[in-house]
């Protein structure tokens, strides 16, 4: 018989299960596959077992003993699930190109021939008498590999196994993803600061109407936003129309398909998620902190300095979090108002998990940019010297 | 095809993993059919949806999607797909048809692979329309019609930017064109490791001059806002803008890509008998043939394609005076490369 | 007269001489004719009111009644919609307030939350530019005056709200203003802390000579501190008198009920002679009252009497005296609260412990000096008292 107490603790944890069902299911499950689809490697190993136990014990160099071709022959005539063979094949391929077309070729040649009779591989195709094609293979084989952090990060393994500088700009445009949200993030806080205070200090509609238009753009479909900048932005567009007209350029400047344009629409849209804590912590502070400052002979602007201000950090603090935060992630809005230099690394990630199935490099681009913010968000804990800025 | 990208996705495995979890079981769900959205489905909803909705008596569902293979095999490994019949463009009916996320196509309900341009026939898919990758310009602006892409690159003739969408698929084949490359001859030259040196540093001759866009509505007001001066454009986009603003958007058959966008079933969908007929329902020259009417898009039914009256078969892909010097996108080729060659275009751009 | 005699020998009293004949040399602080409308709402009508350097005044009244405006508009954050306010010969109406050199000390403080008490008190000195290291011995001092040198590192919100209103009070005064203007400043502390810094304020200004204005909706912390109190209504002063003036010879309805529990009678007035007025009630009973100021037989009056100024006796005695009937005893711990039913009149007395009271039934005789009774001309608009 369970007494009360236990009873309790029941209850209690009864109460709050949904909560850490929800975290499970919604923030730890999808980190932990998104990590371990990053570093698992089993597909090939998986409709390839005899090849993969026969070619482990080659030595990399020229081509792989018979025993290995037999091995692999062996496995193509194996009947093998066709989802398994297509996921082995996508592995394959994206290391190196056109292994995809190697492969269905020799599967079905080698099908097609009599079970007892020899095969030539480089008969069937020339790529088999290439060591690459089969020092892919040999790669493959481990259950897990590094294979894709490393590219995340423009690296990879040459044929002896050191790691060499591979062709792709996944770090530029890291840097560039973490340079532009920085950007945008700065543009919020000059900009939301003052906005929430006027937001702050006005009543009725006026604050109203304040609010209201900074959160107009959360609630408007994007295209229709993107269209808007086109038309305000672009070289036959208001803005450059009325500089002209204004004498302040004679050529229209370049506001758009640029980091400019990035710069101004995402500035635009994440203008909320600064200005919203930034109000909210506004509004907290007494009303008489003012008049107090001010009868204690601090002029407005010193008041504003001394008073408000650093008042006003935590929020700015916590709306800087939530906007870079959110930046990070964009790659729409560069994508329609960017130029070729602009594209964030989300862009990148989605190439490769929607765009061919690499699950494997979008997990790991994901997990470096998981890894980066978070040492980031470390230092910035550190130097801000405030623990409790998010929560407060 | 991929038509807008309307929705802001957060990037990364979470999308993926997200759709797997929504994959779920749907046991009674009606016939789920999912297309590419816009003025597109709109009409496809017009003539085939709601018809075949009537004829069978019961609902058809049609959803919308922006395209990718990652979303079909998180669909199809969830189990049970919440999708039934998706129109795929040809990378994504090629690689998932290899990789068995296709129900195979009944051909004799469809009466014969004979009765449908070679190209649109397959062994998982049947080819629902034939669109175009092509140089478009603003002929009220540009008093020279330009008529190749050598023109394109000509940046000294035709002063002003470009606009090309941005990642290696059309860019490296109008390069190489661009380069006095046969446009027949484009995908064996590309096949080569010298012909992919040779199309990007084509590119890097034009790459001060490109705007890049992205999503299909872009090169329009693009065009139309006279930021660029050419740019590649879809050929059902052109024929649009021209019909509904009155603009007089031209573009230049030779040289053109085509490529056909196919209906296909999902694997182990639990409507796969009524999607197959919904399938044959759309492929009916009757119903095919009044596809035109609303968006230039050529038809693969050769039946239907012959139904369709002359003033629009001037718009249309599949018209034999457009396909003079068009090629067919290579889905083969682009199934095998696009990987490597997207890592380099990427690090090209950001060079 | 004793009665007299004995007020004006008190020090209170000395000081309120003192202050008048300041004022008539000239006043540090002058209301002239000062009116402040918000909108159609004249918070302020027509205030004229003077302050001698050295005096402490407290606003006392209602809320709503114009107290805090007055303040605001001394303090600079509200300005008059007409007249003029005079400083120590001054116009300062438009004076900004970071240039009016006040403390001022807010109702729930104003401390700044993220600066420690000791950046709190050196705020005042750094705006003035005075030097880090000068600053820092002021603030030491000061700090040590109110008994707070120890807590000089923590923050407002590790302070009690008695260590808070000190950090206030002292911020308030560091900087040497010329006028301390105080906002129900003790309004949030509990009973005891409250009469505890009531007499702290009390000799802080007779120590340092400042000149306090002290707003208030209680009135015994007015009565405790102040040299004198301007009790308002309506955006109007009542009175303006000495804490006793106030207490003992209320000149209006008002001001008798707002200050303190009075018994009061209406009658009219029946014959003057010799300084007392006889007065019938309306009741029927006659009292006899000391005249303060001059009154019209014939006209209708208001005679108020102080509840401890009953004397209940088992026989009649000399001066007024009114039959009763005790209704009710409520036990107050140091007194009884008696209520008592009269010829058509309710009373109710305060009687001292020690005085014998008869329980609920029981007759008795409510006895009370003419001198004990203070006349109150009546509102000329009735019901405006209320």
């Amino acid at each position: 018989m369970s007494g009360s107490p236990a009873r309790a603790r029941v209850s209690a944890l009864l109460l709050v299960a949904p909560l850490f069902l929800f975290l499970a299911a919604f923030f730890v499950w999808p980190l932990v596959m998104m990590i371990t689809v990053s570093v698992t490697d089993g597909t090939v190993r998986q409709v390839m077992p005899e090849t993969a136990s026969a070619i482990g014990a080659w030595d990399g160099s020229g081509l792989p003993p018979k025993e290995v071709q037999d091995a692999l022959i062996a496995d193509l005539r194996a009947p093998s699930e066709q989802m398994a063979f297509g996921d082995a094949v996508r592995r394959l391929n994206s290391e190196v190109s056109g292994f995809r077309t190697l492969l269905s070729r020799t599967t079905s040649a080698v099908r097609d021939l009599p079970p007892d009779q020899t095969v030539d591989l480089a008969g069937i195709d020339p790529r088999w008498g290439e060591g690459r094609y089969w020092q892919a293979l040999q790669r493959a084989m481990p259950n897990y590999t590094d294979r894709n952090l490393l590219a995340a990060v423009d690296l990879k393994r040459d044929t002896e196994g050191s790691i060499t500088a591979d062709v792709s700009a996944n770090r530029v445009i890291m840097v560039r993803t973490f340079t532009i949200a920085a950007l945008v993030t700065a543009l919020c806080a000059l900009i939301g600061l003052p906005y929430a205070m006027i937001a702050a200090a006005s009543t009725g509609w006026v604050r109203n109407v304040l609010l209201l238009a900074v959160l107009l753009p959360l609630w408007t479909s994007l295209l229709v936003r993107t269209a808007s900048w086109v038309i305000l932005l672009q070289n036959e567009g208001l803005i450059n129309k009325a500089l002209i007209a204004v004498g302040i350029v004679d050529q229209p400047l370049q506001l758009i398909f640029n980091r400019t344009g990035v710069v101004i629409a995402m500035t635009h849209v994440l203008l909320p998620f600064m200005v919203l804590p930034i109000y909210s912590v506004l509004l907290g502070i007494p009303r008489n902190l003012m008049p107090a400052a001010s009868s204690l002979g601090a002029s407005r602007l010193r008041a504003f300095w001394h008073v408000l201000l650093p008042m006003a950090l935590p929020g700015v603090a916590s709306g800087s979090l939530l906007v870079f935060m959110v930046a990070l992630g964009y790659y729409i809005t560069p994508a329609l108002v960017g130029g070729a230099e602009d594209q964030m690394i989300s862009s990148v990630i989605a190439f490769f998990a929607t765009g061919t199935a690499n699950w494997g490099m979008a997990g790991a681009l994901g997990l470096i940019l998981l890894v980066t913010t978070t040492a980031l968000y470390l230092v910035y804990g550190r130097l801000s010297r405030s623990p409790n800025m998010v929560g407060a | 095809m991929k038509v807008t990208s309307t929705l802001l996705r957060i990037g990364g495995a979470g999308l993926a993993l997200g759709l797997m979890v929504a994959g779920g079981t749907a046991s009674a769900r009606d016939l789920t059919v999912v297309s590419w959205g816009g003025n597109y489905q709109d009409a496809q909803k017009k003539i085939y949806f709601e018809p075949f909705s009537k004829k069978i008596g019961k609902p058809v569902l049609d959803e919308s999607w922006d395209g990718g293979i990652g979303v079909i095999a998180a669909k199809v490994k969830a189990g049970v797909p919440n999708w039934d019949v998706v129109q795929v463009e040809t990378e994504e009916l090629e690689l998932g048809c290899a990789d068995g996320f296709y129900e195979k196509i009944d051909w004799a309900a469809l009466g014969g692979k004979d009765k449908f341009l070679p190209a649109a026939v397959s062994d998982c898919g049947v080819g629902a329309i034939v669109w175009s990758t092509m140089l478009s310009y603003d002929a009220d602006r540009l008093k020279t019609p330009p008529t190749s892409w050598a023109d394109f690159w000509d940046t000294t003739k035709f002063p002003g930017k470009r606009g090309f969408r941005r990642g290696p698929k059309y860019s490296l084949e109008f390069a190489l064109m661009a380069d006095g490359v046969k446009p027949e001859e484009v995908y064996k030259v590309l096949g080569t490791p010298e012909g992919v040196d040779r199309a990007f540093k084509k590119l890097d001759e034009l790459k001060p001059n490109i705007v890049w866009w992205e999503a299909g509505a872009q090169p329009l007001s693009l065009l139309a806002s006279g930021e660029v001066v050419m740019s590649t454009a879809y050929n059902g986009r052109l024929a649009g803008i021209n019909k509904t603003e009155g603009k007089n958007f031209q573009g230049v058959w030779p040289g053109s890509i085509y490529a056909i966008d196919s209906w296909v079933i999902l694997k182990d969908s639990p409507n796969a008998k009524e999607a197959m007929n919904f399938i044959a329902f759309a492929s009916e020259p009757v119903n095919q043939s009044k596809l035109p009417d609303y968006i230039a898009y050529g038809l693969p039914n050769k039946e239907a394609a012959a139904m369709v009256p002359a003033a629009l078969q001037k718009n249309l892909p599949t018209t034999q005076a457009n396909l003079t010097g068009a090629i067919a996108l290579d889905g083969a080729f682009w199934v095998d490369n696009v990987e490597e060659l997207t890592k380099r275009f990427n690090a090209w751009l950001a060079k | 007269m004793g009665q007299r005699l004995e007020r004006a020998s008190r020090p209170g009293n000395v000081r309120a001489k003192a202050i008048t004949r300041r004022l008539r040399l000239a006043p540090f602080i002058h209301f002239d004719q000062v009116t402040k409308s918000f909108g159609p709402l004249r918070v302020v009508d027509q205030l004229d009111l003077q302050v001698a350097k050295g005096e402490f005044v407290s606003l006392l009244g209602p809320s709503g009644s114009g107290k805090t405006t007055i303040l605001m508009m001394l303090a600079g954050f509200e300005h008059p919609s007409h007249g003029a306010i005079w400083l120590d010969g001054t116009r300062i109406e438009n004076l900004p307030s970071h240039k009016r050199n006040m403390g001022v000390v807010f109702q729930n403080y104003a401390l700044f939350p993220h600066m420690t008490v000791a950046e709190n008190v050196a705020f005042p000195l750094v705006m003035r530019g005075v030097g880090k290291r000068e600053a820092g011995e002021r603030v030491a001092r000061a700090l040590d005056m109110v008994r707070l040198a120890h807590l000089k590192d923590r923050r407002p919100s590790q302070l009690s709200g008695g260590q808070q209103q000190r950090v206030a009070l002292t911020r308030a005064l560091v900087f040497e203003p010329t006028v301390v203007l105080m906002d129900e400043p003790l309004g949030a502390l509990d009973k005891q802390l409250r009469e505890h810094m009531q007499l702290e304020l009390r000799d802080l200004h007779r120590t340092l000579g400042l000149t306090v204005i002290f707003v208030t909706h209680d009135q015994s912390e007015a009565l405790t501190m102040s040299d004198r109190i301007a009790v308002f209504n309506r955006g109007r002063i009542e009175q303006l008198d000495t804490p006793e003036g106030i207490y003992d010879r209320p000149r209006t309805r008002f001001v008798a009920e707002f200050i303190g529990e009075t018994n009061l009678f209406e009658g009219v007035v029946q014959r003057v002679e010799d300084g007392i007025a006889e007065v019938a009630l309306t009741s029927g009973v006659g009292v006899r009252a000391a005249l303060l100021a001059p009154v019209e037989v014939g006209a209708p009056i208001l005679a108020s009497v102080r509840p401890e100024r009953l004397h209940l006796q088992g026989e009649a005695g000399a001066g007024n005296v009114i039959p009763v009937t005790v209704t009710d005893n409520v036990y107050q711990g140091d007194h009884l609260r008696t209520h008592l039913a009269g010829p058509g009149l309710d009373l109710v007395a305060k009687v001292q412990r020690r005085v014998p009271v008869g329980p609920v039934g029981s007759t008795a005789f409510a006895c009370f000096e003419p001198s004990e009774c203070t006349l109150i001309a009546p509102d000329k608009a009735p019901g405006s008292a209320s």
